[in-house]
This record gives structure tokens, C-alpha cells and sequence, in this order.
């Protein structure tokens, strides 16, 4: 059986075998089987300003690539090893490719409950919490033709479940390696905090490819339980050519808190959706992201935050560098619905433009259902002030310096909630090539 | 050495409207000179037109530095060359904090390799936060972001402490200032008075000139320089104010504008 979605043809059958093979779980192949039945009648997602009509998503040289193993921390490469702290990292899960590489969990964690595992075990240890939560209350398997793509051909990716009570001090950190220009990253994320508990999460996505055709369709879910708290940080470093579609998806229940920082720094052509449901009475949710655009890079931000419950409070925080001919979209949304009374919805989205030819957009949206709220947005895109500039150079600091001083003073509302160092000082190195490259 | 700064014939426009119409001024170190006048005069035109600012064009005359063409030189490099501007309306630079900006602007000033030694930094600017009363945290907020006009003022001051160049141009330090911040803001200015320091303030008010004796007094109207003296001139100025100078002048309007029209 072939199924024919846009102009890729996927063959079912094989899929379905490979999974097979690879001693998939039942659940994860009854969930592909699912995707591909419903993907030929599911249309593209339409995000706003952006038209990706000409975008291949499709694609893939292989499902799934085979990549090494490391034994220890200390095996890793060079540049992943500049992620971490590796003398006080406790939780890490390193994916080479789309091969589960190294884990380490702290044994304190695990006697309390904690599960951290890659996705495609997890589903064979923890079957039913899996099943409890994988594309239920977060992303759904039809949302559109990505989405079911998505599920049919996940090759990796995380689960992280934090029992009630349980407060994770130290952050949870995934890194995943991409090293090989055939391999497509289709990578699931699920992180539940249970009522009550918190933990940080960071994840690096970094590719070394120097080019590369490959997907990238990834999909983050994270639930927030009553009273639990979620600070989800992210850098995302994948490669030129790459085509990528990104939906980071949080669902906060009564009392709940997700922050979320996210450092968008790929040279891929990107559709990005951050999306944040504040279901529950007094939840809660910040969303800081930046990003800088360059070369020809086409990208789509959309970042939204929407409020069901009472009380519920959600910021959005969103700054965007432009160079080159590079294009970024950015949609921010503040919805409201009716019932979330005395729920406050402020979004700020500010672009920086470098260079004559690049193009930014920034559109603020507020929908509200519900009289007694309180609502704010601001947005600009602009260049960079030359009074600034003035003043800093009439301190004896040169034109370039003082531009760098400015530029990273721009993104630094979201370098410093990053909540690990040294994913913190990684943001600023790969931040300061970026702008410094030509 | 004692340093020259020379302003000649100083013609300056914005926006193609003429505002300087040939100032001439000639300031050394160790000698405080004060600019007064009355508001639309040039005053601050004529500050913002020696450090560079890119609003301002010079379309005729020289500025020179112990010989050195001003002019030609970039905005940093006339910093680098020793001048200072105190800013009116200083920007606002977020995610810079006012110490690593410090830094920055110090180790700009000297080569490579020769950066100021962490320590010393920190000592250096506790001494001169201390002397101007300003609050630690100053240092680790982001640059003027936030601050209240005193702060920025102090602030201000707190570079030009810390960056010690051989001329400090003041414009409008003393706007906005209250008694105590004033005196405040002077006792820094006056800190670096001697031989190895020249300044040119400029003032709407005799007020700031009770802390800072100047040596040299000058009025502005209309673009020029009008009338020098000693501090004499600013006293009659307090008591006085400007009519007797627009008489001895003949004029009505002291602006720019005025001309102009």
C-alpha cells in the first residue's frame, strides 16, 4: 500500500516493517499505523504570513540512520561536550543521529519514581503512562498532515515523567547530535510533571552538517499536572538545508507554571509553533524565544498562549535579529477565552533588522472572549539606534563593539532564562558567530 | 604636555538648518570653561558637534586636539583622543550592565593585550561610586535603563571619573538635578580638576557654577559666542540676567531661529 501525501509518497507497508524490526512497541506501531491511514486526508498546517506551499517537509534519505554509542561522558565529541557541565551533570540523554547514545539519570531519582528514558523504550517499560499522554492532551496525531507525518515516522526522542510530589532539582538535559547529513530528526518529546512537582528541562539540538536535505519534524509535548511547575529551555542549532517543522506544545492544569526559553539559532528553513494552553484556574506561563535569521533563511515564528482557566497569566517574549536576505515571521498570540476571567494576556515582539535586504514581521495578536481581562501588546521592528551607537562609540568603544554590545543586549532578556550555564553560555557563543559572520 | 583643544569658526548644521555660525573657543587643560545662554542658542549644538554626533553636520571651520584634525577623526577615536561628552539624554542600552559597558569603554582606550586588571576595575569603581553616593547595584543594572534623571546624571559623571580623558564636555549636567544631587555631581567633576583635566560645561544656570568655579565664562546667542569673561560674567548673568548683553548687542531674539526667519 503506497500513500501519496503532497508529493512524497511514504510506503506504508515499509514504515510499518522497519518499526518492525526495530522492536518497536506495539503501542508506538499501532499509533504509526493510525498516522498513516489518516495522512493522505489531512491538510498542511497554514501558518499565518508564511507560504510554505514550495516547502518540502516530506522527504527523508532514511527513516532511521544508525550512529554510535558513548560509553561516558567523556567519549563525546568536543562541541557536545561544550553543552554540559559535565562534572555536575546528573540527568542527561545524548541521541548521536537517531540512536539513543548515552544515559545517565540519578539513582535518587529513579528510587522516587522518576522516569527518564528514550521514547521508543519508554513505551515498551511504561506502556500505559505512555499511552496516558502521547499525543492526547497535547498535540494530536490529526491535527494536520505534519503531525501524522510526524507520528508515522518518529525515530527518537524523550520521556520524561516526574511523579506527584517529586521536585527535580537538578535540570534534565537532552542532547541530540546530528552528524549525519542523511539523517532526519523526527524526535517526540513528552515531559509530564504529575501534581505538585517541578523539574527543569534544556535540550540541544545541534547539527555539524555542513549540508544537508533532511527533516527535521519535531514535537514537544509538556503537561503540566496541578500545582506542578515545567521550565523548559531549548537551543536549537540545525543545519542549512535542512526543513523543519518545530512544535513545542505545553498544557498547564489548575495552579501550574510553564516558562519557556527557547534560543531558535538554526540555519533551517523553519516553521516553529510554541504553544502554550492554559487550561487550568490560575496557571500559568512565560514564553521567551530568540532568534537570529540569516543567509536566505526562511523562518515562522508563532508563538501563542491560550487561556481557558480564571486568573491564568501569560507573557510572551519574543526577539528576533535579521541579517542577510533572511525572512522571520513572528506571530504572537493572546487568547483568551470566555471564562478565563481576570486572566492577563501581554505580548512584546521586537525585530532587529542588519541588513537592507532581510525581512521581518512582526504581528501581535490579542483575541478576547471574556470582558474582565487585562491585555497588552507591543511590537517593532526596527534598526539599530544610531543614538545608541553614538553613545557607546563616544566612549572610546568602536562602531563593530558597540554594535555587538547592542545586538546582544537585545537578545539578553532570553539569554538569562536560560536556566543551565552552560547551555546559557553556549546561546551567547553561537549568538556571537552568528552576528560576527558575514 | 599640557592639551589644546581648538574650535574654529565653527560652522554646524542639522537637517540643512544652521545653527552654529562660527564659534571660536580655544580650551587647555587645567582651565574650566563655562558655556551659558539662553535656550536655542547653539549651546548643546555645539557640544554633540565636537564628539561627532551623526545628526550634526560641520560645514565649515576646524576643531583641533594638540593639532590633530578633530573632524576627521571617528567618534571613537575621538574618545580614544581624549575627549568626553556628558550627555543631556544619555541612551538607554538594555542587557549591557553600567560595569562591563565601563569596562569595555575603558579597555577601549588602551591596546590589546594591556586590559585593566579585573580587580583594579572593581576598586576603581567602588572608589568613584562611593565618592558620587551612588547605590552598588548601579553597576550590575543594565546601562540608564530605568534610571531616574539623577541617576543617569551620576552616572554620567561615574564615566567620566572612571575614563579620566584630558577634556570632560558637560552639557546640561545640572538639568534636573536637585540641591543635593547637584552638589553631588560637582564635588565628581571638581574631583578631577587639575592639571591633566580641562572641561567645558555648559549651563543654563549660575547655580551649577556655585560648586564649580569657572575660569572662563562665555554667552551664546544666535549661534556665536558673544561675550567672555571671568566669573565675574556669570554672577552679573545671576543678578542681571540677559537683557543687558541683547542691548550692548542690539538684538531682540537670541535664538538661531531668529536669523533665520
Amino acid at each position: 500500500m503506497a500513500t501519496v501525501s503532497n508529493e512524497y509518497i511514504i510506503n506504508a507497508d515499509e514504515v510499518i516493517q522497519r518499526a518492525g524490526e526495530r522492536g518497536e512497541s506495539d503501542f508506538l506501531i499501532n499509533k504509526k499505523k493510525e498516522a498513516l491511514e489518516i495522512i493522505e486526508n489531512l491538510e498542511m498546517p497554514k501558518p499565518d504570513k508564511t507560504n510554505i506551499k514550495r516547502w518540502d517537509f516530506f522527504t527523508m534519505a532514511e527513516p532511521v540512520v544508525d550512529s554510535s554509542v558513548y560509553n561516558s561522558l567523556d567519549e563525546l565529541p568536543e562541541t557536545v561536550k561544550g553543552l554540559l557541565d559535565i562534572e555536575n551533570t546528573k540527568n542527561i540523554y545524548v541521541q548521536h543521529n537517531n540512536t539513543p547514545a548515552y544515559l545517565q539519570v540519578d539513582e535518587k531519582l529513579q528510587d522516587k519514581g522518576v522516569v527518564i528514558e528514550n521514547i521508543v523504550e519508554a513505551t515498551h517499560n511504561h506502556p500505559e503512562l505512555v499511552a496516558k499522554y502521547f499525543m492526547t492532551d497535547g498535540v494530536k496525531v490529526d491535527e494536520h498532515k505534519l503531525t501524522a507525518f510526524h507520528t508515522a515516522m518518529l525515530n527518537g526522542g524523550l520521556f520524561v515523567y516526574v511523579p506527584e510530589d517529586v521536585k527535580i532539582e537538578d535540570p534534565v538535559q537532552m542532547v541530540v547530535l546530528h552528524d549525519d547529513e542523511k539523517a532526519s530528526l523526527v524526535n517526540h518529546v513528552l515531559v509530564v510533571a504529575d501534581k505538585g512537582s517541578e523539574v527543569t528541562y534544556v535540550e540541544n539540538y545541534l547539527s555539524n552538517v555542513e549540508q544537508t536535505n533532511e527533516q527535521i519534524n519535531i514535537v514537544s509535548e509538556v503537561l503540566a499536572l496541578d500545582n506542578a511547575k515545567i521550565t523548559y529551555g531549548a537551543v536549537d542549532v540545525l543545519a542549512e538545508g535542512m526543513t523543519g517543522y518545530i512544535n513545542r506544545r505545553g498544557v498547564a492544569a489548575n495552579d501550574a507554571r510553564i516558562d519557556w526559553a527557547l534560543g531558535l539559532m538554526s540555519d533551517s528553513n523553519l516553521i516553529n509553533d510554541n504553544t502554550t494552553y492554559l487550561m487550568g484556574d490560575r496557571s500559568n506561563s512565560d514564553m521567551k524565544t530568540v532568534t537570529i535569521g540569516r543567509g536566505e533563511q526562511n523562518q515562522n515564528v508563532t508563538t501563542q498562549i491560550i487561556h481557558y482557566g480564571k486568573d491564568s497569566n501569560g507573557h510572551i517574549l519574543k526577539h528576533g535579529v535579521m541579517k542577510d536576505r533572511a525572512t522571520t515571521i513572528f506571530n504572537g498570540v493572546g487568547y483568551i477565552k470566555h471564562g478565563g476571567t481576570r486572566s492577563d494576556a501581554q505580548q512584546e515582539s521586537r525585530i532587529l533588522m542588519l541588513s537592507e535586504r532581510a525581512r521581518g514581521d512582526a504581528n501581535p495578536i490579542l483575541l478576547i472572549d471574556e470582558d474582565d481581562v487585562t491585555a497588552g501588546h507591543a511590537a517593532s521592528v526596527g534598526r539599530v539606534d544610531p543614538l545608541q551607537l553614538f553613545y557607546l562609540m563616544s566612549r572610546g568603544i568602536s562602531r563593530k563593539e558597540a554594535e555587538r554590545l547592542v545586538i546582544h543586549g537585545f537578545l539578553d532578556p532570553v539569554v538569562r532564562a536560560l536556566p543551565i550555564e552552560s547551555v546559557k553560555k553556549q546561546l551567547k557563543e553561537i549568538i556571537e558567530l552568528k552576528v560576527l559572520s558575514k | 604636555m599640557t592639551s589644546v583643544l581648538e574650535i574654529k569658526n565653527l560652522h554646524v548644521e542639522i537637517d540643512g538648518k544652521e545653527i552654529l555660525k562660527g564659534v571660536d573657543l580655544t580650551l587647555k587643560q587645567g582651565e574650566i570653561h563655562a558655556v551659558m545662554g539662553p535656550n536655542g542658542t547653539g549651546k548643546s549644538t555645539l557640544a554633540q558637534a565636537i564628539m561627532g554626533h551623526p545628526r550634526y553636520e560641520v560645514t565649515q571651520g576646524e576643531i583641533l586636539l594638540d593639532g590633530e584634525d578633530v573632524l576627521e577623526m571617528e567618534v571613537d577615536e575621538r574618545a580614544q583622543a581624549g575627549l568626553f561628552l556628558g550627555m543631556q539624554y544619555p541612551s538607554e542600552i538594555t542587557g549591557v550592565t553600567t560595569s562591563d559597558f565601563l569596562r569595555s569603554a575603558i579597555n577601549s582606550h588602551r591596546e590589546e593585550g594591556d586590559e585593566i586588571n579585573l580587580m583594579q576595575f572593581i576598586k576603581k569603581l567602588d572608589k568613584n561610586m562611593e565618592h558620587l553616593e551612588i547605590d552598588q547595584d548601579m553597576a550590575t543594572r543594565y546601562l540608564n535603563e530605568g534610571f531616574s534623571g539623577g541617576e543617569k546624571k551620576r552616572n554620567e559623571i561615574l564615566q567620566l571619573m572612571m575614563l579620566e580623558p584630558k577634556f570632560g564636555i558637560l552639557d546640561e549636567i545640572d538639568s534636573g538635578l536637585d540641591i543635593d544631587a547637584l552638589a553631588v555631581v560637582s564635588k565628581g567633576i571638581n574631583k578631577l580638576r587639575g592639571e591633566k583635566f580641562g572641561s567645558l560645561i555648559i549651563t543654563h544656570y549660575q547655580r551649577l557654577l556655585n560648586y564649580i568655579e569657572p575660569d572662563f565664562v562665555h554667552v551664546m546667542m544666535r549661534g556665536k559666542i558673544v561675550k567672555s569673561g571671568g566669573k565675574e560674567l556669570s554672577e552679573r548673568l545671576e543678578t542681571e540676567g540677559y537683557d543687558w548683553i541683547k542691548e550692548e548687542l542690539g538684538i531682540d531674539d537670541v535664538t538661531v531661529e531668529s536669523d533665520v526667519k
